[in-house]
């Protein structure tokens, strides 16, 4: 067999799969929030940010291509595998269910998998296709004007003066509504809860976890998935609060 | 629990798995058992049991057992939800009586796995264990005289790690404790304890390949890492065998698939 037969026909091979695919897309959202977290800052951080991931044109779309790989292999992967799993329980489940020692977190992988699908669905469609609240979509806010240059790793990589979308006051509006800041709140903390088994289990399945360190690795598991939804809680329950408002808005007040 | 010295007698209720035969449609059926000594296993009150039904002329309750210590793997069934009932390594033919109270209701029931499938009562067909051994689960050795002790050099470590995977006794547990009805740890552990010491790296590769795809064929589910399966062994063996297997598995696939072969069309070490 050839690695593409190991690696997608297997059960392990599989597991290999969705191990690396997650361990993929834990970067990937661990990336997102630090960026997201800019908007405690002056709105020329955030705003910035996005322009400058926007000038990246090209390489944007290898990014976005490759995500959208791996979330499709993840999923692909945990569909396949659970329809064998249920199969192979055989034609007459357990009279008296019993659970030893799996955690609540590792037996609802597919519920809280699938909430997180339907969000990733709904967050595209909020903040980059702005097909949800377009009246706030950052192509229908005035254009943002950069107060100072917003430097990366020192490159001064959008300067002063540009006009670029106000994502900070997108966000910003977004988050005004209860009910969508709640979804989001809700759906990270079943992303993060996904993430409490998914972040050791992916080194068991990748055979790098031991007894040894296994202790260690489950209270990291869970200070990331805690640290992890901190900070998404923190964006959404900022607007609430009031701390984080619309650019137009902070003006007006102040 | 009962205290471990208790000699006060108990009585439970049985619900048992009956089954006619194979493909036939079962159903749990209630039994008492009264006046039981807490210090008879699990099995001598199945004996106790069957004696009552066989006087009664009702068809015994088939339960397969053979060592009744622990070290042959046959007596396997489910009891309250767990392969071999309560206790942390133990087979079912360990578990006393002592483990229930008075008035208890005891569920026991066939392992469940589409790949045991059950021949009678609690009795089920794990050929397929023996079929994932035929597949790798050996060493191809000299036959003969006794080889040299200590002719080839194990290290230490290396020897007690695979002894802990030998401890295996085949007995399907882990298949039934696992949510997902994998082999994982079964085949882990046949693995490992080959692959862990100088005679078995001949086959290495080739052993974990065939064993993993013979487990894939015979309808084992796949693991979730949510590690019921060594909670439930009697032998409690680790799940660090699985992360092992993982590991070599990935290793022979890849070597598989790039490693060079031999070209030449003749001779050779033919
Ligand atoms: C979008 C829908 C998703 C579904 C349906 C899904 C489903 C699953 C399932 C069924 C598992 C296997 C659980 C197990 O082995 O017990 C899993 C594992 C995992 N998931 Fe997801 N997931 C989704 C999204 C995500 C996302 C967005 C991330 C990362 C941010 C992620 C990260 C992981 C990781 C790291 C693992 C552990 C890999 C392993 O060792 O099995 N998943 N997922
Ligand atoms: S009868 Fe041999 S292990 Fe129980």
């Amino acid at each position: 067999m050839n690695p593409v037969g190991f690696f997608f026909r297997s059960s392990i091979g599989r597991k290999i799969l969705m191990a690396v695919t997650g361990a993929i897309l834990i970067g990937f959202v661990v990336g997102h929030l630090v960026g997201n977290l800019q908007i405690f800052s002056h709105p020329d951080k955030i705003n910035g940010y996005a322009q400058f991931l926007h000038q990246l044109g090209p390489l944007l779309w290898v990014a976005r291509i490759g995500l959208l790989v791996a979330v499709v292999i993840h999923i692909w992967a945990a569909t396949v595998l659970t329809l064998e799993n249920r199969r192979a329980r055989g034609p007459v489940p357990y009279g008296f269910k019993h659970t030893i020692r799996a955690t609540l977190a590792s037996r609802t992988m597919r519920l809280t998998g699938y909430v997180v699908l339907a969000f990733i669905v709904y967050h595209l469609a909020h903040f980059t296709l702005g097909a949800a609240q377009s009246g706030t979509f950052k192509a229908n806010l005035p254009k943002y004007t950069m107060a100072q240059d917003y430097a990366v790793a020192g490159f001064p990589v959008v300067k002063a003066g540009t006009q670029v979308d106000d994502v900070y006051s997108m966000v910003a509006h977004g988050f005004q509504s209860p009910a969508v800041a709640i979804f989001y709140i809700v759906a990270v903390g079943l992303l993060s809860f996904h993430l409490l088994h998914g972040f050791d289990s992916l080194f068991q399945t990748l055979g790098w976890r031991t007894h040894r360190w296994a202790g260690a690795l489950r209270a990291a598991a869970v200070a990331f998935c805690l640290a992890y939804f901190a900070g998404n809680l923190a964006i959404p329950g900022a607007v609430l609060a009031g701390k984080v408002k619309p650019r137009a808005v902070a003006a007006a007040t102040r | 629990m009962v205290a471990a010295n208790s000699t006060a007698p108990l009585s439970i209720t049985l619900r048992v798995w009956r089954q006619a035969g194979p493909n036939q449609p079962g159903q749990f059926v209630d039994y008492q058992s009264k006046d039981l000594s807490p210090n008879m296993s699990f099995l001598e009150m199945l004996d106790v049991v069957n004696d009552q039904l066989t006087a009664k002329g009702e068809e015994p309750i088939a339960f397969a057992h053979d060592c009744r210590e622990g070290i042959c793997g046959t007596c396997s069934c489910t009891i309250n939800g767990k392969p071999h009932g309560p206790g942390k390594g133990v087979a079912t033919c360990q578990v006393y009586m002592r483990s229930f109270r008075d008035g208890d209701v005891v569920t026991v029931e066939p392992f469940r796995a589409a790949a045991f499938p059950v021949i009678k009562d609690l009795i089920t067909d794990r050929s397929a264990f023996d079929k994932i051994q035929q597949a790798g689960g050996y060493i191809t050795a000299r036959a003969g005289s006794a080889p040299d002790a200590n002719a080839i050099p194990v290290p230490k470590p290396d020897a007690d790690l695979a002894m802990d995977a030998a401890t295996c006794i085949g007995c399907g547990a882990c298949v039934a404790a696992c949510k997902n009805a994998s082999a994982m740890l079964f085949v882990a552990a046949k693995v490992s304890h080959l692959g862990l010491v100088p005679q078995g790296q001949a086959e290495r590769d080739k052993r974990v390949l065939a064993m993993v795809s013979t487990m894939d064929e015979l309808g084992f589910g796949n693991c979730t890492n949510q590690y019921e399966c060594s909670a439930a062994c009697p032998k409690l063996i680790s799940h660090d065998f699985i992360a092992r297997l993982n590991r070599d598995y990935f290793n022979a696939s890849l070597r598989a698939s790039f490693q060079p072969e031999s070209q030449s069309t003749g001779g050779g070490a033919g």
